[in-house]
């Protein structure tokens, strides 16, 4: 099966180089490994998507500390006035 | 004074006695890390000055008799769990100079009970990986024989435990990644039951697998820091309100009528000595007490698929806040293998595809933990080898698609159901490699998979294999 590489590295976006379009190809090896998934019956089975069973985990609505401002800041290469500073995306 | 080659139950009733001091033991550990370190690369971070002014700080805590769980004791930390105001890098250059404002919970845990923080250790980059070699920064060395690799993703922690680096060293697990390179390095590695430990703070591959848990010399030091780790988090809604269990005092009952299961399919494609050599560790259970008894479990080829699609699909996700606008750099340099594995992942979960894949992975997944449900209630624990393969040499990763979801096989199925596993050291092979074996229990055994694994580790205490070092 033909993967469109670029198609998939623009949703993910994931800049990719000339050399790594041959990316593609390892994806559709791992994909045709995986093809035997097909042969397990799972008709009537409930999909599980966490194992612990816990649902609804709520902490009661209280404020409690978090980082300051200069600490949720202080990794970022770009900042303004105490703003992350982005690239536009929005023209004038 | 080799201090460093203590474990922490040695290291403490030592501290107790005042034979010798924390900062003994810490600057023996740096000096094995610094002699080390272009031969082994365990290390990303070494915290040499913090660590000696902290070493000097639980001195004076227990001259005072203070007694916390692990006061002045050395522990490796796997660069995934954030520390706060030391550089955490996951072994990516995404991350190679970020420096989190705060601490994983499993760290905070670590320093309340008096831990000293040696060092943050080499990985796979993301975890992504079960060999070390995919690490941004170098691959990790074999202590056992440098040419090989230490396993992974946990590779630096095993690597520093089994080179007496530290004391003692935290891993983390999404499928292998702890139990693995314990076997390839010849050490304890617990893989508690998913939600035993809090994920707060680390930083996430596969959100619905990932299990922080302890690497250690000895199994009664690894149930000493499951105790530390363990419990409910607030800040991981994923974590359990279970009570956590007293470890270390279950682990010396014995192992009478336990009963051993063991599936076929967990030895199909094993290499003859491994499969060998833990059958004879299996013997000499079955001498101590144990029932042995043939279970068919379904076969872990599938898991292999499972575990790809959904632990690729959650990576995608989770590896999708890395914007190099709020922390790191920018996405171009993510490694091959995590841009391999965000791919896969985003391909899996769109438009399309979605049910083909993921939602089919979800459902063998449920099909997979049914049958591990059916199998427990015939016997206790299940028991088989860790690895199907011994360390692999250096260069062994290089342009594989998937090497680390197929060398996973036989511990993914357990990670996949949430189950816990220990890996611990059975022998070696005539290659001079660490072998080991893997004890699965249900969720939240610990306590049960701990006492089996201590058994036989006090029942093979004095055989020669034991008296093996790595040559550095």
């Amino acid at each position: 099966m033909k993967i469109d590489v670029f198609k998939v590295a623009k949703l993910a976006n994931i800049p990719l180089t000339k050399e790594e379009t041959n990316l593609g190809k390892q994806l559709e090896e791992t994909l045709s490994y995986i093809e035997n998934l097909g042969e397990v019956k799972t008709e009537n089975v409930e999909p599980t998507s966490q194992v612990t069973g816990l649902e609804n985990v709520v902490r009661e609505d209280k404020p409690t500390p978090s980082l300051s401002q200069k600490e949720a800041l202080q990794n970022s290469r770009s900042t303004i006035n105490g703003f992350f500073k982005v690239d536009a995306i929005l023209e004038q | 004074m080799n201090l460093n080659k203590l474990s922490v139950g040695k290291a403490k009733e030592g501290l107790k006695k005042r034979a010798f001091s924390s900062l003994d033991i810490t600057k023996d550990c740096i000096e094995q890390i610094e002699k080390n370190k272009d031969k082994i690369n365990s290390f990303v971070t070494i915290c040499e000055n913090q660590a000696l002014e902290d070493a000097k700080k639980a001195d004076r805590l227990i001259s005072n008799d203070q007694d916390l769980p692990l006061l002045g004791i050395p522990i490796a930390i796997k660069d995934n769990f954030s520390t706060l105001e030391i550089k955490t890098t996951a072994s990516s250059k995404i991350l190679e100079n970020y420096i989190p404002p705060f601490d994983s919970t499993v760290v905070r845990k670590l320093k309340d009970a008096g831990a000293i923080i040696i060092g943050k250790t080499n990985m796979d980059a993301w975890a992504h990986g079960s060999s070390t070699e995919t690490s941004d920064f170098g691959p990790t060395r074999n202590p056992w024989n440098t040419n090989y690799l230490p396993g992974g993703s946990s590779g630096g922690s095993a690597a520093a435990v089994a080179a007496n680096e530290a004391i003692a060293a935290i891993g983390s697990e999404t499928a292998g990644s702890i139990r693995q390179p314990a076997s390839w390095c010849g050490v304890v590695g617990l893989k508690p039951t998913y939600g035993r430990v809090s994920r707060y703070g680390v930083i996430a591959m596969a959100s619905s697998l990932d299990s922080p848990g302890p690497i250690t010399k000895t199994v009664e030091d690894s149930a000493l820091i499951l105790k530390v780790l363990a419990g409910k988090d607030e800040m991981d809604a994923t974590s359990s309100p279970l009570p956590v269990g007293e470890y270390s005092k279950g682990i010396n009952t014995d192992i009478k009528n336990l009963r051993i299961g063991i599936s076929d399919s967990y030895f199909n494609g094993v290499e003859p000595e491994i499969a060998e050599i833990v059958k004879k560790a299996i013997k000499k259970l079955e001498k101590l007490g144990a029932k042995i008894e043939d279970i068919k479990l379904f076969d872990p080829k599938y898991a292999i698929d499972v575990y790809t699609i959904i632990q690729r699909s959650e990576v995608s996700s989770n590896l999708a806040r890395y914007d190099g606008i709020r922390f790191g750099n920018e996405r171009n340099l993510f490694g091959q293998e995590a841009k391999r594995r965000i791919m896969l992942g985003t391909y899996a979960l769109s438009s399309g595809y979605y049910d083909q894949y993921y939602n089919k992975a979800q459902k063998v997944r449920t099909v997979i933990i049914e049958d591990f449900k059916k199998a427990f209630e015939s016997v206790d624990v299940i028991i088989g080898p860790t690895s199907p393969t011994l360390a692999l040499p250096i260069g062994s990763t290089k342009n594989k698609s998937m090497f680390g979801e197929i060398a996973d096989m036989l511990v993914e199925p357990s990670s996949i159901a949430g189950l816990c596993g220990i890996n611990i050291p059975v022998g070696f092979s005539k290659s001079d490699l660490p072998i080991g074996m893997q004890i699965i229990g249900p969720q939240f055994a610990e306590e049960l998979v701990l006492r089996v694994a201590h058994t036989f580790e006090q029942e093979t205490i004095n055989e020669n294999w034991r008296k093996k070092e790595p040559r550095l």
